[in-house]
């Protein structure tokens, strides 16, 4: 069973799609479910990779 | 021996847990002056429509996203890590910070729906909502599901938050 728009209904009466995006700042995984061309579930999984730097400087004296 | 001018990579650890104060600055209490309680940081999600970047200062409601099992302000950060110093060199030194759990929004039995996002700003609740960074990802919606933020590996090169010698 899994939640959708209409309430709980059961994973084989829908059709399923996945996918993922890959690039240098995530992955992200994401599942759709349809029903009859209607989108009623999606959820997501974004996994970052990247820092927020913050360079640090002690400035010369001379 | 030689000298070599850098800041100490000791003093940036000790910025992330607020252990300076070059100026006067309004706090709210951390129970004790000598031994400070840590503060609560939040994270709160962001439409593509929004204008959240460095000019932030402070968490806002405007073009945060919307759903029932939503509460405007977003999820507290679990933050079981301590910040970490440490020296890669005598002029390679690095302080750096990250959560220490994924950030979940909704559940199955409490699923959310949001229209299109792609930012998430983490800010201090404790300390007035100031905040922290923004974190952008490409643009996602949720229609009864849930929203799972997975944060980068705790490392010198990763962590989430990571202040540097230049």
């Amino acid at each position: 069973m899994i939640t959708t728009t209409k309430g709980l209904m059961d994973e084989a009466l829908l059709d399923k799609r996945e996918g993922t995006i890959e690039n240098d700042n995530e992955t992200t995984t994401w599942v759709e479910y349809w029903l009859d061309g209607e989108l009623v579930h999606r959820s997501a999984h974004v996994a970052l990779k990247k820092s927020m730097f913050a360079g640090l400087e002690a400035a010369s004296l001379g | 021996m030689a000298n070599t001018q850098s800041l100490c990579t000791s003093f940036m650890g000790q910025l992330l847990n607020g252990g300076h104060q070059f100026g006067s600055i309004t706090l709210t209490s951390r129970t004790s002056l000598t031994a400070p309680t840590k503060d609560t940081f939040k994270a709160a999600l962001y439409l593509v429509g929004a204008t959240v970047n460095a000019s932030t200062t402070a968490y806002s409601a405007t073009n945060e996203v919307s759903s029932t099992n939503y509460t405007a302000g977003g999820e507290v950060i679990t933050n079981a890590n301590v910040p970490v110093a440490t020296n890669a060199s005598a002029t390679a030194g690095v302080a750096y910070w990250t959560p220490s759990a994924s950030i979940v929004y909704g559940a199955s039995a409490t699923p959310v729906t949001f229209a299109a996002f792609d930012a998430v700003l983490l800010y201090n609740s404790t300390q007035g909502n100031t905040a922290v960074s923004v974190h952008t990802f490409s643009s996602q919606t949720i229609t009864a599901g849930v929203f799972t933020l997975t944060m980068p590996t705790s490392s010198t090169t990763t962590a989430l938050l990571r202040l540097s010698t230049t």
